[in-house]
């Protein structure tokens, strides 16, 4: 299929719709709202669910309704919206159901303002609710990886009944870029196993996240648990740059990875051996990999668009003899490739040895 | 199931166990009229053979566990949001039918947004709320519905109205929404009042199977335990006490309703 020039928010719509999304629920909030509207149009001539619900409560609730009734089911939101959906996430993800929820993450906290941002990463990595759980989180570094991350969103709730959640910060939903939609899927002709249907020629089927004994409770949330164990060791995801011979690393995801990778790359021109490490999978954060590349490394830097979230990933990561540095930027403040060399130049300066300055240094 | 008794050819049943009630021992306590709503929906989804196309959605309160007491397939919503999750079946599965089965804190106090939207989409999904006029599950707290004077844990003097406001009237305020086709208040509290509540749960669910909207049965109940009353001083508490100001009747029935 041709390339084409589509906004992010716009081509996560079609993705989602060409990889069988049957029931979309959504409630309006910038910087998400164009996926909503795109949505609004393409449902129904498809024949398709779609609903503008009476908030961000209720969408996600009506989300884990299509989802009881085995629909390929879908919401849209950013920071305030998410934060509203927590409860429905937390419901959804105790009901071992299949969900996909976009994140288009704006600056916070409170209402914040409607620039990009990726300040819910605490949020949708380490729960997106109360209880024991994660859901799996992908976050895009362009239009074309977030709609080929939308399809995988949907494959990855399927198989493993799982929440997942693609958290794509506002320059992606708002960015347009070239990018090629997958082929249109046909629906499933069947529903799958879990679905509430109606008990005909079969016993009648609960979903509730319910365990009254704490017995029955906690061998619940243990199969959650080997869940995202499986999920661990078999979903991570990351991209990397100029690693081989690299011996400082810089790692960020989103539009802040993408900065990240311009500044990597102006700093080899400069001589400085560094590389890029850039997630995608947030959760399960790719730490088999990163672990392996900081043991290479004599120190890091970790961008984001935020005070410092997944910063606290990469030191579990890293463990105590690494150096850490970070930059950060906030409150809908996107860094520049500058701000980015220039934080890059100054931590590597700092770690790596072989960059001492020589300057004043007495030979013998 | 219990295993129906074999009749002899010339005797009729009449009285079993409904098809669609699952033969479980509840979590409800002595007295409660739960157990009478159980049963008449239970009934009136056996007489109009829908146990195999019925969904019903949990409310959280004292029939949390309601999906397992029926013998068809059901969930649990989140407190309040019945009406959303049952929106979300139902939209994928029009010719299913839904419904809630929810009480006054769940409906009326934190749900009570998506009642009145989903009664204003013209949702056809049919809501069964249960009025007892208290917190049953949580021991007793003030409700939206408690009424004024009515003692409880959190209104220990008697629920004053220059503080929590005055008794919130479900039926009334649903039935003023263009897109609610059947709101109807019944009572529990004798077996003249069961026979006209069965009825309208039927009704309620022939308005949803003929696709004209929103439907609700308002159902007054009784909480003996947490009224402090035996199940006889309970029902009568109902009468002399509820009846007044939750008045049974029609609220809303649209036209085609009335045909049916």
């Amino acid at each position: 299929m041709a390339r084409q020039l589509m906004k992010g928010n716009v081509a996560i719509a079609e993705a989602a719709l060409r990889a069988g999304l049957e029931a979309y629920f959504g409630y309006p909030i910038t910087p998400q709202t164009e996926l909503l509207e795109y949505l609004a149009q393409r449902m129904p001539e498809l024949g398709r669910v779609f609903l503008q619900a009476e908030s961000e409560i209720a969408a996600i609730n009506m989300v884990y309704g299509a989802a009881c009734a085995g629909a390929r089911t879908m919401t849209s939101s950013s920071g305030p919206g998410m934060s509203l959906m927590q409860e429905g996430l937390s419901y959804i993800a105790g009901s071992d159901i299949p969900a996909v929820v976009v994140d288009v993450m704006r600056g916070g906290p409170g209402l914040g303002n409607i620039q990009p941002s990726q300040s819910d990463y605490f949020q949708v990595t380490r729960s997106a609710g109360h209880g024991d759980y994660h859901p799996i989180v992908l976050a895009p570094g362009s239009v074309q990886e977030a709609v080929d991350l939308t399809v995988l969103a949907f494959d990855l709730a399927d198989h493993y009944r799982h929440l997942v959640i693609l958290a794509a910060d506002g320059l992606i939903g708002q960015m347009m870029e070239p990018c090629e939609l997958p082929p249109m899927r046909p629906l499933p002709s069947s529903k799958p196993d879990y679905a509430l249907t109606g008990a005909k020629d079969r016993p009648a089927r609960r979903i509730a996240s319910l365990y009254l004994k704490p017995e029955d409770g906690e061998a619940h949330n243990r199969k959650i648990q080997a869940r995202l164990a499986q999920i661990r060791e078999s979903e991570q995801r990351s991209v990397e740059h100029f690693t081989e011979d690299a011996d400082f690393l810089v790692i960020g995801y989103g539009s802040a990875g993408r900065i990240a990778y311009s500044a990597v790359e102006a700093a080899r021109a400069q001589g400085l051996r560094a590389g890029l490490f850039r997630p995608i999978s947030l959760y399960p954060f790719p730490d088999i990999r990163l672990s392996q590349l900081l043991a290479q490394v004599e120190g890091c830097l970790v961008v984001e668009m935020n005070a410092g979230q997944m910063l606290e990933d990469v030191r579990l990561a890293a463990g105590h003899d690494l150096p850490v540095a970070f930059y950060g930027r906030m409150g809908g403040m996107v860094p520049t490739t500058e701000d980015v060399l220039s934080a890059l130049k100054s931590a590597y300066s700092e770690f790596v040895a072989e960059s001492a300055p020589v300057v004043g240094k007495v030979k013998g | 199931m219990s295993p129906i008794p074999m009749v002899p050819p010339a005797m009729e049943p009449v009285y079993q166990h409904p098809l669609a009630l699952a033969d479980v021992h509840t979590t409800y306590c002595p007295g409660c009229t739960h157990g009478i709503a159980h049963r008449l929906i239970a009934e009136a989804i056996d007489e109009l053979g829908l146990r195999e196309r019925a969904i019903l959605v949990a409310p959280v309160g004292c029939a949390v566990f309601s999906y397992e007491y029926f013998n068809m397939d059901g969930c649990e919503a989140p407190h309040g949001r019945a009406p959303a999750m049952a929106t979300g079946i139902k939209r994928c599965q029009p010719d299913q039918i839904v419904m809630t089965y929810q009480g006054d804190g769940d409906l009326a106090s934190i749900g009570i947004g998506e009642a009145i939207h989903a009664a204003s989409r013209a949702e056809p999904i049919t809501i069964i709320f249960v009025n007892n006029a208290i917190y049953g599950m949580t021991g007793g707290q003030m409700a939206p519905t408690t009424l004024a004077g009515q003692k409880t844990t959190s209104s220990p003097a008697g629920r004053a109205i220059p503080i929590p406001g005055q008794p919130l009237h479900i039926s009334e305020l649903l039935a003023g929404l263009p897109g609610s086709a059947y709101v109807v208040r019944r009572s529990l509290h004798d077996a003249a009042n069961i026979r006209k509540a069965k009825k309208a749960i039927v009704t309620a669910l022939k308005v949803q199977m003929a696709g004209l909207g929103f439907s609700l049965v308002e159902l007054l109940s009784s909480c003996p335990t947490n009224w402090g009353m035996t199940p006889p001083q309970a029902l009568d508490w109902i009468k002399t006490n509820m009846l007044p100001i939750y008045p049974v009747g029609d609220y809303k029935i649209v036209e085609a309703a009335k045909q049916l």
